[in-house]
This record gives C-alpha cells, sequence and structure tokens, in this order.
C-alpha cells in the first residue's frame, strides 16, 4: 500500500470506532427515535457548529463544485452566492420550524405539514419526495469517494472501486444503526478539522506552484475559450438570469432537504441556530475556494473529458502534496462524504418511518425507531445499488433532479410555517403538477439543471427546480381560490 | 427590533444581480473583481446575519 493509502485507511477507520462509540455519548436511551435521530435535541453551538457545516458541505462541494467550475467556468460559481443567500433563508425560516418542532414533538417537515393541514396525503406526498431526493444525494456522496479510489488506485481501484465503496458503506451502515445522529455528530469534528487543513493547504501551495491566481485565471480564460465549446471565467449577458435562478433555488431548497431538517432540529435552542446562521457562512468560503480548484486544474494542464471531471480535486491533491498528505486530503474527502451520508440515511428513513410507515403522532412509538433504524440499512444499501447500476454523469443529473424535486414541498412546508390560506388539496395539486413539471423540463433539456422558456420572442434559461416552483405555487393559489369559491357556493 | 430582519434582503441584492459584479477589474491579489466580490459577500452576509441576530434580540420575524 502507498503512503496516501495507509492515511487513508487509518483515518477511516479511525472515524468508525468512534462512529460506534458515540453511542456511549451522553448515556441516552437509544430506543427513543428522538435520541437516537436527533440526538436528544440537545447539542449547543459548539457541536451544531460542526454538525451543520459537515452535513451541508458533501462531495457535492468537494467534488461536484470543483468539477463544474472546470467543465463551464464562470457559470459553476453559482454555488458561492447560493451558499451565501441560504444563510439568511435559514434564519428566518429554520429558526421559526425550531420553534414549532420542539413545541409539537415535530422529526419531519412532513410531521408538520400532517399537523397543520391534517391531510394525510399530503403527509406522504411530502415524506416521499424527501426519501427519492435523498437516494440521488447519497448516491452522490459515493461518487465523490469513488474519485478518490480511483485515483488511489490499487486495490481501491479494483472492480471500479465497487469493493472498497462498499466496505466503506458497511461500516458507515453498521455505526449509523448502532449510534444514530450521534456518530456523524462526533465524527464531524474529524471531518471537518480535516477539511480546513486540507482546503487551507491547497489554497497556498497549488496557486503559488501554478505561479500565482492571476497565471491560473489568465490560463483557465485561455483554455476554456479555446474548447470545442468554449465557455469564459465571467458570465455571458444571457447567463446572468440562469445563474442567479441556479443561487436562489438552489438556497430555497438547501435547508427544506431531511438531512438539513435533522441537523437543525438536533440543536438546543433557537439560540444555537442564530448564532449558527452567522458561523456557518465560514464554511461557504472554503467552497468558494475549493471552486477555484476546478480554474487550478485547467491551469496545471490537467486535462480529462467532462465525465471523468469529479477526478480533478483527488489529481491536483496527488500532483501538488507530499504522498502521506494527498492521504489527509483524500481521507478529508471521503469522511466527508460519509458523514452527510449518514445524516441523509437517518433524515430518509425517519420521513418514511413517522410519515409513511405511519401517520404522524405526538405519542411516538418504539416500532418507528426500529423501522427507522432498518430503513437507514435500506438507504444505504439503496444508494450503493445506484452506485452499481447507474453511469456516474446520470448520478449528477439525478442529484439536479432530485433538487428540483426536493423544492416542490416549498409551499406545504415553509409557506405553511406562517399561513394556513392555502387549501391542502390544492397543495397537493401544486406539489403534483411541480414534479411533473420538473421531470418534463429535465426530460426536454436531455437532464440538464436548466431550461429554456421562449415567451414573446426572447429565450430566458432558467433554473428548473425554480420555474417548477413558479408553477407549483399557481396551480396552490389558484386551487385554493377554486374549491373556496366552490365550498362558499354550498353553503349558500 | 423586528425590523432588523429587512437588512437580510441586502445580500439578495447584492449577489443576485450578475450585472453589477461581472468584471476583471479591480483585481485583487491576481483574482478578478468576479471572484474576490462573491467571496467577501460571503462575509458581508456573515456580519450582516450577526447584526441582525443581535438586533431582533431573540424575536423571530
Amino acid at each position: 500500500m502507498s503512503n496516501a493509502s495507509i492515511v487513508l485507511v487509518s483515518l477511516v477507520l479511525a472515524v468508525t470506532a468512534m462512529g460506534f462509540l458515540a453511542a456511549r455519548w451522553g448515556g441516552a436511551n437509544l430506543e427513543s427515535l428522538e435520541q437516537w435521530a436527533l440526538g436528544g435535541r440537545g447539542f449547543g453551538t459548539v457541536v451544531s457548529w460542526f454538525l451543520l457545516g459537515g452535513d451541508l458541505y458533501t462531495a457535492y462541494t468537494f467534488i461536484a463544485v470543483p468539477a463544474l467550475v472546470y467543465g463551464v467556468g464562470a457559470l459553476g460559481f453559482f454555488a458561492v452566492p447560493y451558499a451565501t443567500i441560504a444563510y439568511p433563508v435559514a434564519l428566518v425560516v429554520l429558526v421559526r420550524f425550531w420553534g414549532v418542532a420542539r413545541e409539537r414533538g415535530y422529526v419531519t417537515t412532513a410531521d408538520f405539514v400532517r399537523d397543520r393541514f391534517g391531510n394525510r396525503a399530503l403527509e406522504v406526498a411530502i415524506a416521499l419526495t424527501g426519501v427519492v431526493a435523498a437516494m440521488p444525494y447519497i448516491a452522490l456522496q459515493l461518487v465523490g469517494m469513488k474519485a478518490v479510489f480511483a485515483q488511489l488506485g490499487g486495490g481501491f481501484a479494483a472492480h471500479d472501486g465497487l469493493p472498497a465503496l462498499t466496505i466503506g458503506f458497511v461500516l458507515l451502515a453498521g455505526y449509523t444503526y448502532t449510534s444514530g445522529l450521534r456518530a456523524p455528530a462526533l465524527i464531524a469534528f474529524v471531518k471537518d478539522a480535516l477539511i480546513y487543513v486540507t482546503v487551507i493547504a491547497a489554497v497556498i501551495v497549488i496557486p503559488a506552484k501554478l505561479g500565482g491566481w492571476e497565471h491560473v485565471f489568465a490560463a483557465s480564460q485561455s483554455v476554456l475559450q479555446s474548447r470545442p465549446k468554449p465557455s469564459s471565467i465571467y458570465l455571458a449577458p444571457s447567463q446572468y438570469f440562469t445563474y442567479a435562478s441556479m443561487a436562489f433555488g438552489s438556497a430555497l431548497s438547501l435547508f427544506i432537504y431531511p438531512h438539513s431538517i435533522t441537523s437543525v432540529l438536533s440543536a438546543k435552542s433557537q439560540a444555537v441556530l442564530r448564532r449558527n446562521a452567522a458561523l456557518l457562512p465560514i464554511y461557504s468560503l472554503l467552497l468558494g475556494l475549493l471552486a477555484l480548484l476546478g480554474y487550478c486544474a485547467i491551469a496545471a494542464g490537467i486535462d480529462v473529458p467532462q465525465s471523468a471531471a469529479s477526478s480533478i480535486v483527488p489529481l491536483l491533491f496527488a500532483r501538488f502534496f507530499p504522498e502521506w498528505f494527498a492521504g489527509v486530503a483524500d481521507a478529508a474527502v471521503v469522511i466527508g462524504a460519509l458523514v452527510p451520508a449518514a445524516i441523509m440515511c437517518i433524515g430518509a428513513a425517519n420521513l418514511f418511518a413517522s410519515n409513511v410507515f405511519r401517520t404522524f403522532s405526538a405519542e411516538r412509538s418504539p416500532v418507528e425507531t426500529r423501522v427507522a433504524k432498518l430503513l437507514t440499512l435500506g438507504m444505504c444499501a439503496a444508494a450503493l445499488a445506484v452506485i452499481f447500476f447507474v453511469r456516474v454523469p446520470y448520478v449528477i443529473d439525478f442529484q439536479l433532479l432530485g433538487g428540483a424535486l426536493m423544492l416542490q414541498i416549498f409551499p406545504a412546508f415553509v409557506l405553511g410555517l406562517w399561513t394556513r390560506a392555502l387549501h391542502p388539496k390544492a397543495l397537493l395539486a401544486g406539489w403534483g403538477c411541480g414534479l411533473v413539471a420538473s421531470c418534463t423540463m429535465a426530460f426536454a433539456s436531455g437532464f440538464g439543471s436548466n431550461y429554456t422558456l421562449h415567451v414573446f420572442g426572447t429565450s430566458l434559461t432558467g433554473f428548473i427546480a425554480l420555474y417548477a416552483l413558479v408553477v407549483n405555487l399557481l396551480v396552490s393559489m389558484t386551487v385554493t381560490v377554486v374549491l373556496r369559491t366552490v365550498s362558499d357556493g354550498a353553503k349558500h | 427590533m423586528r425590523k432588523a430582519y429587512v437588512l437580510l434582503i441586502v445580500p439578495f441584492v447584492a449577489t443576485l444581480l450578475p450585472f453589477l459584479y461581472n468584471h476583471p477589474e479591480p483585481a485583487l491579489f491576481g483574482m478578478p473583481f468576479f471572484y474576490w466580490y462573491q467571496l467577501a459577500w460571503v462575509l458581508i452576509t456573515a456580519a450582516i446575519l450577526g447584526v441582525v441576530v443581535w438586533l431582533a434580540k431573540g424575536r423571530d420575524v
């Protein structure tokens, strides 16, 4: 084994041990869903900062964002405004949700929707959306791990990396089943420390060896413009709307994913969340610097086909870091993928156990915990199956589509926090139309993330998720007006 | 002071209108304006959030 592999394996085994030991943290009874899934709702500012940071910044941040910048230039940088404005949204929406969730004992978004609107079909719809959207997101974490394994070669890369991925996920399933949310919460400390060390080293060492940022940007510009499909380190005016709509749509959906909700509800108080809304953007700065590694890869002359762009970050590590430190950096990516994967499994399993298998009730039955624990194993297995049978570029496409689907719970969940004005049946109709619109536009654009609308002789290319949300809101409002008019008519 | 929440509109305006910052100059440490401006807004937004949380003194929207 190479030095890099030895460092990586040791660090992964160390966090695995931490994951199992986390079951003893706080001496809680893990038969209770609130203890197993939400860490007893007792995490303070520091634990929540590491946990939320470890949860929200995933393989998407470390692998997919740099790959996107490498592939399309400036447009890929939308992730930075996205990761900026997500926090004002979080401060407003999540602090309020945390308040009602604590008071009424909610574990999921669908718990709230059921209690608010009293509609079973809507509850199931909201829950299944979360489960379906989480699946490709977990698979994306595996894509990140796979990219690292491919770079390491040897036993890791054997059989397309599938045996190594399976071992990683069996360990993950084991400690998540045993310890619940406490496992990723404890491992998040190691993950985040590794990520900070790696990114700081990368942005100091790599651009310096490439002749400074000025050279990195100049070299990237000339390579991007000479590609068969030219792009640029600046946006074309026709991309302004695309850029803004991707940033805005993604920011609205980030915190309604089941894994975000799970981590948010594990906070001890609203004050913890408020403080973290102001402290978590530090991670977004890392995301921005990581995004620029896409240009470093171009400037370093790394030339891979678009389908292999997820390999550029591990390639940079191998080229510019001493071997042992490349192992640390690789471990940062692998552990960085395992932490959110564990929380995604827990979040999706909660939704299924509490809102599909059973219906929301404030008196939780121990059977829900058992079902949620078993479903966590099921989610891990399903995500592995996705990686076995679906090719990598499609996994990223499905993750984008998953984001568009996820945003369709916005009217019921987020607007529902402030108003009961929309009728539950109308919300269900809006949700359905939003899903159909997302899938149709995704299909029509060849599974891109953007769709071009032709209206009044001009064309407007924007984020599918946001277009579908507009459809959803229009249907929800129209059907509400119709239903209320009909029921008023019946009274007279 | 619940009015403080109005400040949260500022980061949206500053980051969602790309024509405001889609240009190379002035560069900083060799980084074009487009890039360092958006990175700077990560920190400015964090500061605004801190101020809003402080001014709102535990009150929600």
